[in-house]
């Protein structure tokens, strides 16, 4: 006896598993490229770090001030240009960040993560309207 | 020495990479060519040996059951250690791929000083192996946010049970310290155990070592030297949709990252990795236990050519007779 048809079934179901990335991306249709951020430069042109900094490593940043303010309540952070800025996700990042949908959640939308932290903390924009 | 060979193995494709992003700017090479290469190499390697398995005659009913196989019926039989019907053996797969039942029958011998051999249940290389293999599985699923877009929602259910603690920012995975720990203690159990120690090969440590670099890099990415995650996407997309783009001013340790895992899919298929595919094919496990009740055909039996008496005695008729010897038809 030969079991050839079975692992033949097996073969093209291996195939298509392995495979899956590439006819996924074309089912899923053309792929786009990196979504456009809008950056909105009207309350400064720098970031609070440089922008390679920021790009990979914002989420480190955010944690430390969060352990500075939560745990040592020191509230104020000195940046390389000497101003000395608020440590506050709301009230810093987002009040030059302002257009969270097409920034924060644009990148985070491509990337897959879903930051948790808005469970809590609240958006410059609904702060503003309220 | 197996060790010795298997980290040295290992610091060589590290170097490899090193030398060939820092000094020589192989981007294209290490970021384009060697992971299409690799994946083309993991597809024909594991369809090469699937069809020379295909090829193979399926043995004869190997019964090595942990159970009554089915008899009378007033007899009580194991439907999955020793089932007789496919419902059985798809039973008895399924528990074995999933949950390495196998493993978990896994003993120990030993002597202690002043005592016979002595044996014993081992469960932890079992539950090593589990955590490990499904801490990969969820990771490499979680890795689909790089491949796809819109990405599926498999793919953020994963990560929220995955960082169920919350713990930091990025959010700690639980995956990432169970197979870095599982993978410790497998290699350590190869190492500790002097009779273990003489059983291991270098293709025993080397993908233990291999797999751990993998995931340590990962980690380092991750928490510590951090990278550029969307600028990682972008590549990656462009890999899947067949446009490649050179990722520019992406850390090294991303291309170790990836050379690594291209080593991994180009040895899989040469190495005792084939499991994967293997453990599907197992005789003992994937056939059912019905050699009483169902016949079997040899498939190797050659049509075995014979003479019957009539044709010997067709052929012979005349001389026998000549001889007065007895004949069945005159
Ligand atoms: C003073 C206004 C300002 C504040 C405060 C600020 N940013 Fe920025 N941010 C910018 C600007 C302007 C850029 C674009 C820099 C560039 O293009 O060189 C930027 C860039 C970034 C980027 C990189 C985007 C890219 O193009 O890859 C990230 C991520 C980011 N900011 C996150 C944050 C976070 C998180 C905070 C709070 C810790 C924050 N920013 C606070 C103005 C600000
Ligand atoms: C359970 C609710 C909760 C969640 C979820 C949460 N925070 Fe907070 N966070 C707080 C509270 C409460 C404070 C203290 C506010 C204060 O003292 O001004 C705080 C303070 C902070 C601060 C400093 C103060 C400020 O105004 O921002 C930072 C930065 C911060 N959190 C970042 C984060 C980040 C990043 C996340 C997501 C990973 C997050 N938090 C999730 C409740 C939360
Ligand atoms: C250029 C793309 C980009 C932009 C813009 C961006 N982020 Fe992120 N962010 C990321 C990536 C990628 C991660 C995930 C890192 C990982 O998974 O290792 C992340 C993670 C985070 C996390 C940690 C979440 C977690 O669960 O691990 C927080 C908090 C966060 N971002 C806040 C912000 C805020 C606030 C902004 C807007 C001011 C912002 N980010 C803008 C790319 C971006």
């Amino acid at each position: 006896m030969y079991d050839s048809g079975k692992i033949l079934a097996g073969i093209i179901i291996f195939i298509l598993l392995i495979t899956f990335p590439f006819w996924l991306n074309s089912i899923q249709g053309e792929y786009k490229g990196e979504p456009e951020l809008v950056i909105d430069r009207s309350n400064g042109a720098q970031c609070v770090k440089s922008t390679d900094y920021m790009r990979n490593s914002h989420m480190t940043l955010l944690n430390e001030w969060r352990d500075e303010v939560v745990r040592n309540d020191n509230r104020f952070y000195t940046i390389s240009s000497g101003e000395r800025i608020e440590m506050s996700l709301s009230n810093t990042c987002m009040s030059c960040h302002a257009n969270k949908e097409e920034f924060c959640d644009r990148c985070h939308d491509y990337s897959g993560v879903k930051p948790y932290c808005w469970d809590c903390h609240i958006e410059q924009k609904k702060l503003e309207t309220n | 020495m197996n060790i010795l060979i298997s980290a040295a193995a290992l610091l060589i494709l590290i170097l490899l990479v090193i030398v060939g992003i820092e000094a020589a700017g192989l981007e294209y090479f290490f970021g384009v060519f060697i992971p299409y290469m690799a994946v083309v190499i993991f597809l024909s390697g594991i369809i090469f040996k699937l069809i020379g398995w295909a090829r193979s005659p399926v043995p004869f009913r190997i019964p090595t059951i942990a159970g009554q196989q089915k008899s009378l019926g007033w007899i009580k039989s194991s439907k999955l250690d020793s089932p007789a019907t496919i419902l059985g053996v798809v039973g008895r797969m399924v528990l074995e791929v999933l949950l390495f039942r196998s493993l978990f029958r896994n003993t120990k011998y030993e002597t202690k000083p002043g005592q016979k051999l002595v044996y014993g249940s081992a469960k932890f290389l079992w539950i090593a192996a589990l955590i490990f293999h499904w801490s990969f599985l969820i990771i490499i699923l979680r890795h689909l946010r790089y491949i796809s877009e819109p990405i599926p929602s498999l793919v953020p259910l994963l990560q929220n049970l995955d960082g169920f603690f919350q713990v930091g920012v990025p959010e700690l995975f639980i995956t990432n310290i169970l197979i870095v720990v599982s993978l410790a203690f497998l290699f350590m159990r190869r190492t500790a155990d002097p009779k273990n120690r003489y059983l291991s090969l270098t293709a025993d440590y080397f993908p233990l070592l291999l797999i751990l670099a993998i995931a340590i890099t990962g980690i380092m990415m991750r928490y510590f030297t951090k990278v550029d995650i969307a600028g990682i996407k972008t590549f990656a997309m462009g890999l899947v949709s067949f446009k490649p783009v050179v990722p520019e001013s992406i850390n090294v340790i991303f291309y170790i990252h990836l050379f690594l895992v291209s080593s991994l899919l180009v040895y899989f298929s040469f190495s005792k990795l084939l499991h994967m595919v293997g453990v599907f094919l197992s005789p003992t496990r994937n056939l059912s236990n019905n050699n009483r009740s169902v016949r079997h055909v040899n498939p190797w039996d050659k049509p075995v050519r014979i003479h019957t008496y009539e044709e010997y005695e067709d052929e012979f008729r005349d001389k026998m007779k000549a001889a007065g010897l007895p004949l069945e038809k005159e």
